[in-house]
């Protein structure tokens, strides 16, 4: 009887053989990589490293499905790494890395199924199709695996180049754009196990898909996928933390626009009984735009302190901390216009839908058309 | 006045306080926000004359375009932020403080019932053993109980999430506080004090020692953030402020010495990290300490943080030969130049100001054209991010100078001290342009077998020389015609001709030779004129190299390939010289490199308050989005529970924690 009112038992009680499987391997792992490689880093790095093995842990116990993608990436980036033997060559002889897993094969892959899962999405959307949906949720997975394990041997390949070369592949625009992709396809599938709903994917894989259109323009026409030693500027324990708060708030500031979008035309009754019921879409644009704020604001601020140490000023106007404010605001703005009666439903989906191009102005157009002290990623 | 202003404030605070007003005015802060991106801001005024014209530029001086974020009317606009802000928090604060300790206990059974949300439920309990249970079950749930007896029964008032009124105040007087703390850091003191006349802009470009009081700032100033270049070997005990069209001297505590500036490489030539190796002094000349700072490595001083901002020449001794391009027979003078001073030229052309400005130690220049592989498909599929750096490579130092002529107008030039290999032939190159905003255009002279360009030098001025010209024609004519057909008439009109295509090249290169063909040959048959002109100014200078080495007691030059090269890349070159810009080229012999760091210096006392700020304003906006304030109320009496739930927000969440409170108290009433 008493089970049935979720009465919920101490935290530690909750958790399953696995969660503490799980934190075991991140502990076990984080402490070895520290063993081994502390003598390389610097107090801040450490204590990242040390702070990362809790927040991973109790992320996984909070979002059961980070365990398993956890490992995966973990263990299939271990192999890539063994395959190596040392030697960047191998990339092109082991067939494993040649096809599959290299950093730029396995971010290929990613940008493969990435489309692929959009197609798959709106497939089953219009012929509401429940297994076509599935599939494509596990296609989403797939890609987000393969990034992850991308990322992760860039940054291995990166040593292997030099290793004053060696740095977290989140340095320059290429990079951040496939960390981009992950992270918006992560939030996405959250909301999409939170909700019990596959019908938001077909909006906001759009937005990932237009992601990977520009990756793959960057990398072919370009050669931006290149592993370019660090700037001065950008040698700092400060870039792990500040670059992936950024791109939680861009990730999801994506979602909540295409969440906009998809409010917009369910309103006109287009797809309307299609996708979920309005209060729904309006929930999770509610609690995406929240997320994204929240880190937003951490990502700026870190920003502001990064700059204190690296540029002389917490704040020197430069375009992109502006642009980054002009974000802020406008999400600050949305947060308050939700609060007045009269306003809420298609003005907070315009705002969002609108926000999307503040977003990408602030992302990309800085570095696109204007120059300032930022100019890490130049087209 | 008396019976108005009241209504009149009230409906100000109104204003002020309206979520609508705090909408607008994070809007126009956004939109205001962006002018100073499209805009470049603080640069130079004369940029902005050129850029808008005259008209313009004053009305967007008067605009305060030029540094938005410090003019007028964008601090009314914050000022407005932080005022709606105060009276926002002044306005919620007591009620928000008293709903956070309330538990809104004296609620009536009659308004309970007129709840959105309300569940009833028929109980055998007593209502106090049912409390108990649903108190026990509630705060389970993380809510606050409290239990209150009431009339035949009880009333449970219970509470969660009011920390989310917490992070209301939190958030918002974290903007205050963080306007505040920038508002300490920026220069209104400066500001007011110029309104007054107490301080003014210096615009003049004169030594720092003789820059007026009024425009120094003292050390005690409480914030600032200037710069200052120091070379090797010297010292700085200012900094400069850039203002408007202007500057400031800020007078610093202590005194700044760099001892030496580094820069350390990647593999691929690439900056790693610039570091400076400085000493501070105190005013009396007593050594403080010894410190090294990098980027992203400040020193901080007495509350003043020491920064690597950037770097460049410090004033670097160059040793030159000047070639005088247009005189035939001058051998190469010696010069000695500093980086950033002038030095005078007297030539047969006029006076030069020559002004050095730069020397950079390493170039790196892309030598290998595109690479194939990197735009190819299989490359990225394939996988390769490592990057093909084979074609980059440091071609050694170069300098750079302007050369002005009485007239005031100058050329930009820039040097490389070492030759460089284009198309497997080795040249020394030297780049000129007449704007800033060019790219320079650069005029190779070849070298010879032993690697000098003295050899292009001397056929130069046997080119351009016309007291050899008809030696040197002559002895084309002979060479030219078969030895068994000598006919002097047709030598002689040969020579002629020679002489003749010589004197055109002196004159001004391909270009005048060409525009004579374009004068005196009919249109069909110009290409082949110009074929046979190139054929025997080629011959010609062969020719005239001979006499030259001949001249200089140097041996024959080797009828090969080599020489064939030389001869035409020279003409080349001399066609290009009258193009050039100066009658003088400059080739680097020696230098002696003396570096300057950029340091910026600051002190920030607001920056404190903006960091508490921030930190206030991370815990506020995460206690605002991420904790729901919810309330709960049971009211019991025998047979009969009645149980109501609200909240500031109805989302889905919300209702389906209401729905499980709700089969919760059917459970537990059975």
């Amino acid at each position: 009887m008493e089970l049935a009112l979720h009465q919920p038992a101490p935290l530690l009680k909750r958790l399953s053989w696995f969660d503490w499987l799980f934190a075991v391997i991140i502990a076990s792992s984080g402490l070895f990589a520290l063993s081994r490689f502390g003598e390389f880093m610097d107090p801040y790095e450490k204590g990242i490293l040390l702070a990362a093995i809790p927040a991973l842990a109790v992320f996984g116990w909070f979002w059961k499905s980070f365990r398993p993608l956890f490992i995966i990436v973990g263990a299939v980036s271990l192999f890539a790494i063994s395959q190596y033997h040392g030697n960047l060559a191998r990339m092109d002889e082991a067939f494993f890395l040649k096809y599959l897993i290299s950093s730029q094969a396995a971010i290929m892959w990613m940008c493969a199924l990435f489309v692929l899962a959009t197609l798959t999405y709106w497939v089953g959307l219009l012929a509401r199709s429940a297994f076509t949906m599935k599939t494509a949720t596990a296609m989403t997975w797939s890609a987000v695996a393969l990034g992850f394990i991308g990322l992760m041997v860039r940054w291995y390949e990166s040593y292997l180049i030099g290793t004053d070369v060696g740095h977290i592949p989140v340095s320059n625009l290429y990079e951040v754009f496939v960390l981009f992709c992950l992270i918006t396809a992560m939030l996405y599938l959250y909301y999409e196990a939170r909700y019990q709903t596959r019908q938001m994917g077909a909006f906001v894989l759009l937005v990932i898909s237009a992601a990977v259109g520009f990756i793959l323009w960057y990398a072919l026409d370009r050669g931006a996928h290149e592993i370019q030693p660090l700037v001065p500027a950008l040698k700092s324990w400060w870039m792990k933390l500040h670059v992936p708060a950024n791109f939680i708030g861009y990730g999801s500031f994506s979602i909540s626009a295409m969440l906009g979008a998809a409010y917009l035309l369910a309103q006109r009754g287009i797809l309307a009984s299609r996708l979920p019921k309005l209060e729904v879409i309006d929930d999770i644009m509610y609690k995406s735009i929240a997320i994204g704020f929240a880190f937003f604001t951490i990502a700026t601020i870190l920003g502001a302190m990064w700059a204190a140490e690296a540029w002389g000023g917490y704040w020197s106007w430069d375009p992109k901390e502006t642009w980054a404010l002009i974000v802020w605001l406008n999400y600050a703005a949305w947060l308050h216009i939700r609060l007045v009666k009269g306003l809420r439903g298609p003005m907070l989906a315009w705002w969002a839908l609108g926000g999307l191009l503040v977003t990408t102005f602030a992302f990309l157009g800085v570095n696109m058309f204007l120059s300032g002290l930022h100019s890490y990623g130049t087209l | 006045m008396n019976s108005t202003s009241p209504s009149f404030g009230k409906s100000v605070f109104e204003l002020l306080s309206s979520m609508r007003f705090a909408i607008s005015l994070l809007s126009i802060l956004a939109v205001a926000s962006i002018i100073g991106t499209v805009l470049k801001q603080a640069e130079p005024y004369n940029n902005y004359i050129i850029q808008f014209g005259p008209f313009w530029f004053e009305a967007y001086e008067k605009l305060g375009l030029y540094d938005v974020y410090h003019a007028a009317w964008f601090l009314v606009i914050l000022t407005f932020l932080v005022v709606s802000t105060t009276v926002c928090i002044y306005r919620n604060a007591p009620n928000f403080a008293r709903e956070m300790k309330s538990f809104r206990e004296h609620v009536s059974e009659q308004s309970l019932n007129a709840f959105k949300h309300k569940h009833e439920a028929v109980t055998t309990q007593t209502p106090e053993a049912l409390a108990a249970r649903v108190q026990h079950y509630l705060e389970g749930q993380g809510y606050k109980v409290k239990n209150l007896p009431r009339e035949e029964g009880v009333l449970l008032a219970a509470k969660a999430g009011s920390w989310n009124r917490l992070g209301y105040f939190l958030a918002h007087s974290a903007i205050v506080m963080i306007c505040i703390g920038g508002l300490i850091d920026g220069n209104l003191v400066f500001k007011v004090q110029q309104l007054l006349g107490y301080k003014k802009i210096e615009t003049r470009d004169i030594p720092q020692s003789q820059v007026p009081a009024i425009s120094r700032l003292s050390p005690s100033n409480p914030s600032f953030r200037g710069s200052v270049q120091i070379p090797e070997g010297s010292s700085a005990d200012v900094v400069f402020l850039n203002v408007a069209d202007g500057y400031l001297v800020q007078d610093l505590p202590f005194t700044v010495a760099l001892k030496q500036f580094r820069i350390e490489h990647y593999t691929t030539g690439q900056p790693k990290n610039f570091e400076s190796d400085l000493e501070i002094f105190d005013r009396s000349g007593k050594k403080i300490r010894d410190a090294t700072i990098a980027v992203n490595h400040p020193l901080i001083q007495d509350g003043i943080a020491i920064y690597q901002a950037s770097f460049a020449d410090g004033g670097t001794r160059l040793s030159l030969r000047g070639w005088n391009l247009f005189a035939p027979t001058d051998a190469p003078f010696p010069i000695e130049g500093t980086v950033h001073q002038n030095a005078t030229l007297t030539s047969v052309a006029g006076d030069y100001t020559l002004e050095f400005t730069d020397f950079r130690p390493f170039n790196i220049e892309n030598m290998g054209g595109d690479a194939a592989e990197t735009g190819s498909t299989m490359s990225v599929l394939g996988g390769s991010p490592i990057s093909d750096k084979k074609h980059l490579r440091n071609v050694g130092p170069s300098f750079q100078y302007k050369l002005r002529d009485s007239r005031g107008q100058a050329h930009e030039f820039s040097n490389y001290m070492l030759p460089l290999e284009l198309d497997g032939r080795w040249y020394m190159m030297s780049g000129v342009r007449d704007a800033p905003n060019e790219a320079f255009r650069y005029m190779r002279m070849p070298l010879d077998a032993d690697g000098n360009i003295e050899t292009f030098m001397r056929l130069r001025g046997a080119l351009l020389n016309p007291e050899w010209r008809h030696e040197i024609a002559a002895n084309f004519a002979h060479q030219a015609l078969p030895k068994n057909a000598s006919d002097p008439q047709i030598e002689g009109k040969l020579t002629n001709s020679a002489v003749q295509v010589l004197a055109l090249f002196a004159k001004g290169g391909f270009q005048t030779l060409g525009q004579f063909i374009e004068a005196n040959v009919p249109a069909a048959e110009r290409e082949k004129a110009a074929g046979t002109y190139l054929r025997i100014l080629e011959l010609t200078a062969y020719e005239a190299l001979r006499i030259a080495n001949r001249q200089a007691h140097l041996p024959e030059p080797k009828p090969d390939d080599a020489t064939g090269w030389l001869v035409r890349d020279t003409l080349n070159s001399v066609s290009d010289m009258f193009v050039y810009g100066a009658p003088i080229y400059l080739q680097l012999m020696h230098y002696d490199e003396v570096k300057a760091s950029g340091l910026q210096l600051t002190r920030s006392p607001g920056k404190n308050v903006v960091y508490l700020g921030s930190f206030l304003l991370t815990l506020g906006v995460f206690f605002m989005l991420f904790v729901r304030e919810r309330r709960v109320w049971l009211r019991i009496k025998p047979g009969h529970a009645l149980l109501a739930m609200s909240s500031a927000k109805h989302t889905i969440d919300f209702e389906k924690e209401f729905t499980q409170h709700a089969q919760a108290l059917d459970t537990l009433a059975k």
